[in-house]
């Protein structure tokens, strides 16, 4: 399947000399949702700005479903729907004037149905004729996206949808994102909630100093790089991890009441029936037995830290 | 090439929108002010000054009046309507459109022109009810009034992009286009002036659109009217090419 974003080779150095952007390549497969993570100041606005048309590449080639974004722009842009960071919105412009002047810009002939339809869904129905300057942080943030989903995008851009958003909404929002993509529509994400993406997302990219430093499938990249604790507690504590276990490569907690053993899911033996089994032969008895797994959060930490 | 004419409109009506929110301000105040010189000028003093070219002194500076006000009112409003998305960063959305920088400026400047153009023929009614009009050449007339209105809505957009903060915006009205206009030959023929000066005033091209204009109205001109109309679309050509160097390059408006 083509994929209906392709990035190549793509740099941008911005006027000050700062190289925002290092030789970048990325495929976006249709209909799925990819969150890009990384931290502040890694480059992910700058990619989505390029590709929306707002900053222009130092070097390289991006094609939207075919469509190149510099020589042919028109259909590339015509079929994206951008959320920016910032909250910028106009002021004095009621909510629902903003969002039909949206899609006018767009090309797209007015559509009051489509429009009630979206507003209803994003919970803003009811502040459709308020002025934009007389609504909250997480409202704005709203109409924001209401705008972007007014020219019906077939890929669209989130570029921290949630900030400043309260669970409620957050909840609503994803809601809204879910039936996106079920109606075929390709989600790009970004989100410093990596529980968020872990949740939604399809496949994840990890972007690091302008460096994308992964590409995974959500659920391979759990399983990859995931890794698997199991947590002994121990009926009475104990000084240092006795000798004859030295060879599990277990630790001791603080306190000395529990034994951890981390071993790798994707090994074939875990090897804790026989730890189990030498737990019992050496006489330490135990209360509970618990596992955990690494969350996204916790891979996402490690890679970036390794990538420093 | 096809142009997306519904994103023209769009951007028309929306900047359209902004004018109409605000009457008090962006219509009545720019009538009243401007027909103050009317009534001062025509009706009070007017009759003390000497007639120019056998028109009376309160026709005389109708033409001008209305100049001054074209070209006051294109460039604040065409400047502050591209200005404003550039600094509330709503400019994200024209740049991220499936339009090109031909349909910004179509939407824009149309919308700063059409509106200098209803203040003109505003005054102009409004003058009617104060002094003794008379417009030899009535197509003319409008011919020079729309032209000048999208000209100088034109290098208010220019100066829009341009601006970086807001006292650049308010300077280039107040400190070029106000001081050019007075010293223009509005309120005065150039042929009064000292030789020396009437030289170093054919340097100031509002003299040309100042000339043009009130020879439209009732045949007298201070300079040829082919040069006025020649300098007006002159500037006219000048302005296109810098929109067009600005769309080339993304100048302030890309990273
Ligand atoms: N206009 C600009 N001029 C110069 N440098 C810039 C400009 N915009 C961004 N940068 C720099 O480029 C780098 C990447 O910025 P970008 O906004 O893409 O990061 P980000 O990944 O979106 O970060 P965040 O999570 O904070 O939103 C940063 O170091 C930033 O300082
Ligand atoms: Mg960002």
């Amino acid at each position: 399947m083509q994929s209906i974003i392709s990035v190549a080779n793509l740099s941008k150095t911005y006027a000050s000399g700062f190289q925002a952007l290092k030789r970048i390549d990325l495929e976006i497969r249709r209909g799925e949702i990819f969150a890009l993570l990384g931290p502040n100041g890694a480059g992910k606005t700058t990619l989505i700005g390029i590709i929306c048309g707002i900053v222009t590449p130092s070097e390289g080639r991006v094609l939207v479903d075919g469509h190149d974004i510099v020589t042919d722009y028109r259909a590339a842009r015509s079929m994206i729907g951008l959320v920016p960071q910032e909250l910028t919105t106009d002021a004095f412009e009621t909510v629902w004037a903003t969002v039909t002047f949206s899609r006018g810009l767009f090309g797209k002939p007015a559509d009051p149905t489509h429009i009630t339809k979206i507003l209803k869904e994003l919970s803003l129905w009811d502040k459709k004729d308020s002025k934009i300057m007389t609504l909250s942080g997480g409202m704005k943030r709203r109409v924001l996206i209401a705008k972007a989903l007014s020219h019906q995008p077939q890929i669209l851009f989130l570029d921290e949808p949630t900030a400043g958003v309260d669970v409620e909404l957050r909840k609503d929002m994803w809601q809204v994102v879910r039936s996106l993509r079920d109606s075929g529509v390709t989600i790009i994400l970004t989100t410093h909630y990596i529980a968020e993406a872990e949740d939604m997302a399809d496949r994840i990219g990890v972007i690091n100093n302008g460096d994308i430093i992964l590409v995974e499938d959500k659920v391979e990249l759990m399983r990859k790089l995931g890794t698997k604790q199991l947590t002994i507690e121990l009926q009475k504590q104990l000084d240092a991890v006795p000798d004859a276990l030295a060879a599990h490569r277990l630790t001791l907690s603080a306190d000395g009441g529990n034994l951890v053993y981390t071993y790798d899911t994707q090994s074939e033996r875990t090897g804790i029936t026989a730890l189990l089994a030498e737990l019992n032969h050496a006489g330490i008895r135990f209360r509970d037995l618990h596992t955990t797994q690494s969350s996204l959060e916790d891979i996402f930490v490690d890679l970036v830290r390794q990538d420093r | 090439m096809t142009l997306n004419l519904r994103a023209i409109r769009a951007i028309y009506l929306f900047e359209m929108a902004r004018t109409w929110r605000t009457p008090l301000q962006s219509i009545l105040s720019p009538v009243i002010s401007t027909s103050l010189y009317f009534v001062v000028f025509g009706s009070a003093i007017g009759s003390r000054i000497t007639e120019i070219d056998g028109v009376s002194y309160g026709a005389f500076i109708v033409p001008g009046l209305i100049m001054l006000l074209l070209l006051t009112q294109s460039v604040s409003n065409a400047s502050f309507g591209i200005y404003f998305p550039k600094f509330l960063g709503t400019i994200y959305e024209l740049l991220s459109a499936p339009i090109s920088f031909i349909e910004i400026v179509l939407g824009y400047v149309g919308a700063a022109a059409t509106k200098s153009i209803i203040l003109g023929l505003l005054i102009l009614a409004t003058a009617w009810l104060f002094v003794p009009l008379r417009i030899e050449h009535p197509v003319w007339m409008l011919a020079f009034l729309v032209l000048t209105a999208v000209t100088f809505s034109l290098f208010g957009f220019i100066i829009g992009i341009w601006a970086d903060g807001i006292e650049k915006l308010q300077t280039v009205p107040l400190l070029i286009i106000t001081p050019l206009t007075f010293l223009g030959g509005t309120f005065y023929s150039i042929g009064v002036l000292p030789p020396i000066w009437q030289t170093l005033t054919l340097f100031n091209p509002v003299v040309y659109l100042v000339s043009g204009f009130r020879w439209s109205f009732y045949g007298i001109a201070d300079v040829d009217v082919g040069i006025s109309l020649a300098v007006t679309l002159l500037f006219l050509a000048l302005c296109l090419v810098a929109v067009w160097w600005i769309f080339k390059t993304g100048y302030r408006l890309k990273n």
